[in-house]
């Protein structure tokens, strides 16, 4: 894979909704790196217009929370596959990343930080202390994996040595 | 799930979110013919308890993450309720201009959404086509211009929200008493650069969804169909207004049940029915009881209410929409899609107006009054009308809140079109794809919003079940 020359990094997640916010929060936290060549947008959740944002980078980094899964979270690449809704409005990353390749014709390399959260089910505005700690693990990584971005690694082998080294 | 002991009872569970899914139960007679079907939307829940103790001016920011689809409309309905708080009745021009160029923006990018998102695969591929196709990457594939098309639109709608609520998650553009900023004409440029390109789509949006309503009438005209009262807000003079006015509503033939009526009495006209099977709350009109006084609202609401609509091309839209039904209310449920494209159209015409109007660029951005206990407030949030309604303490915090939300309002609605679509589709006691397809299609036509609430990785899939009369699992269906 290529180097990236510019990477987005999208979180997503209600704030309002305790551990739900652990992507805006993560987000925020990127926003204040100021790091060169790194766009963050965030959102309720993802949508289609979404697309044609992520179709402006050379790679993207979804950021979500996650109700189950590993601990304290998972990075995984992701293909782009559209899996079709009912009637709600949001959108899979891969599916953003499918109609970004369908409407725009931009493939673009996508990963997909699953932070673990635990509380979802009551209105509140603040993390778990387990969600906190969680994100404090997964921006540590997400950092050195934009830095080492920075430095010219590839995308792919860095992702896969940063999780290996992580397990 | 419930089992009954002397019907069949088949669920159909498109369960999307941790809460704010739907499920559908469609129940069965001895002779397995449809008896009854209902619609479960888990409403969110737990409000009043988060907003209770919090100052009076952080609602209009708070209540946006009740929902990531129409934070907008929450942010406005709850800003005019605050409006009263303050005391404050008419707000200056600027203030008032700017929030209602970022509900149209709302509007705009809504039905844009709805529209070329959910609806157009529908429309397209036809209703009974493999779900693998008949989906928006279905619509690029054949159709790549529509696509970018919805893609554009709902980008410049949410530009708009962003310029004048200040971002685009939690903005805080509507303020107790006014706003916090203007337009500047720079902004103003900004959006002015792609307004023709706009204008050019949502015409032939517009197109689309009469032609197809037009063309297919014969199947359109019973499919979920039946007649109902409609609500929406109207002019003081009878126009369409999405921002402000007062409520009327008229029953299937088109005659008043009341008009112009304060929505700061609206209990005194609407009352919420409580039902022991549904989270959902079932309103209905005072003046009827429950049996006969439940309502539509919505695009089609807004369209049968209306008099008139107060931008040209919309207005010439609305007369040709009115023309199919004779000028009769239109009871039609698939209608809703071409009532939407109408608005579409409206909502792209007013952002015209607004962004060629210096008020946008004033500093005179807030007024002060009298101090209030209470303060409600109304808006047609794209799905139909929303209502806020909050009583705040002397020490400046709520101590009550309520909240109708346009799904509510249609809520006995969408349970008749989903049992008048299952007595027309189901056959024997299988769902078939085929039914669960129609049954979709029904939904939607109402644009509900399921998903107040929480978004997160792990959730469960759509899923059909079939149980027997003592609960057994007959069969079961899943999308994914």
């Amino acid at each position: 894979m290529e180097k990236c020359k510019s990477i987005l990094v999208f979180g997503y997640g209600n704030p309002g909704r305790q551990d739900d916010g652990l992507g805006p929060a993560l987000a925020a936290m990127v926003a204040d790196w100021n790091c060169p060549g790194v766009t963050v947008d965030c959102d309720y959740q993802l949508n289609i217009e979404d697309a044609a944002t992520v179709a402006e980078h050379d790679g993207v980094i979804f950021a979500d929370a996650a109700v189950n899964g590993p601990e304290p979270f998972a990075f995984q690449e992701i293909l782009p596959f559209y899996q079709p809704t009912f009637t709600t409005h949001h959108q899979e990353a891969a599916g953003v990343l499918a109609l970004a390749a369908q409407l725009f014709n931009k493939k673009v390399p996508g990963y997909l930080l699953a932070i673990r959260g635990y509380d979802f089910n009551e209105f509140g505005e603040s993390l778990s202390a387990a969600a906190q700690l969680n994100l404090q693990q997964a921006a540590t990584f997400l950092r050195q994996f934009i830095q080492n971005q920075a430095a010219g690694e590839p995308v792919g082998c860095t992702a896969a040595q940063l999780f290996k080294d992580r397990a | 799930m419930i089992a009954s002991n002397t019907s069949n009872r088949i669920v159909i569970q498109p369960v999307t979110r941790v809460e704010g899914h739907g499920k559908v139960t469609i129940l069965l007679d001895e002779q397995r013919r449809v008896q009854q079907a209902r619609l479960h939307i888990v409403e969110f829940r737990g409000f009043e308890r988060f907003i209770q103790g919090r100052p009076y001016w952080e609602v209009p920011v708070l209540v946006q993450r009740l929902c990531g689809i129409c934070p907008v409309s929450h942010h406005l309905a709850a800003a005019k309720a605050m409006d009263r708080i303050v005391g404050v009745r008419q707000l200056t021009p600027t203030a008032e201009k700017i929030r209602r160029l970022m509900h149209y923006g709302q509007f705009f990018q809504s039905h844009a959404l709805h529209f070329f998102h959910l609806v157009s695969p529908d429309l397209l591929f036809g209703f009974d086509a493999d779900p693998a196709i008949r989906n928006v990457i279905g619509v690029a594939a054949k159709f790549p211009d529509l696509a970018v098309q919805g893609v554009m639109m709902r980008k410049y709608g949410q530009e708009i929200i962003k310029l004048t609520a200040g971002k685009k998650i939690h903005g805080t553009g509507a303020i107790p008493g006014g706003v916090n900023k203007n337009l500047t004409t720079a902004e103003r440029d900004l959006l002015l650069k792609d307004l023709p390109q706009m204008l050019t789509w949502s015409r032939a949006a517009h197109k689309l969804a009469k032609d197809y309503t037009t063309e297919h009438l014969a199947k359109l005209a019973p499919f979920g169909s039946f007649e109902s009262n409609h609500l929406s807000l109207i002019r003081a003079d009878g126009a369409m207004d999405l921002y402000h006015g007062n409520l009327r509503a008229i029953e299937a033939q088109g005659h008043k049940i009341f008009d112009q009526i304060d929505y700061q009495n609206y209990l005194d006209y609407i009352v919420e029915e409580v039902r022991n099977w549904s989270y959902m709350k079932f309103p209905f009109i005072k003046s009827m009881g429950p049996e006969k006084g439940w309502y539509r609202v919505g695009p089609l609401a807004r369209l049968n209410t209306a008099d008139f609509i107060d931008t040209p091309e919309a207005e010439k839209a609305r007369q040709e929409f009115m023309a199919v039904t004779n000028n009769k209310p239109n009871n039609i449920s698939m209608a809703y899609h071409w009532a939407r494209m109408i608005e579409l159209l409206h909502a792209i015409e007013k952002i015209q107006q607004l962004l060629q109007d210096a008020d946008l660029q004033g500093k005179d951005l807030m007024v002060q009054g009298q101090r209030q206990r209470t303060g409600i407030g109304l808006i047609e949030a794209p799905r139909g009308t929303l209502f806020h309604h909050y009583e705040v303490d002397e020490q400046d915090l709520v101590v009550r809140a309520n909240l109708i939300v346009s799904t509510t309002h249609n809520n006995e609605a969408m349970n008749r079109a989903v049992q008048k679509v299952a007595h027309d589709h189901l056959s024997g006691v299988e769902i078939t794809e085929g039914l669960l397809n129609h049954v979709e299609v029904a939904i939607r036509a109402y644009d509900p919003c399921l998903s107040c609430a929480t978004h997160a990785l792990g959730q469960m899939p759509l899923i059909v079940e079939l149980l027997d009369h003592a609960g057994h699992l007959l069969d079961t269906r899943s999308r994914n």
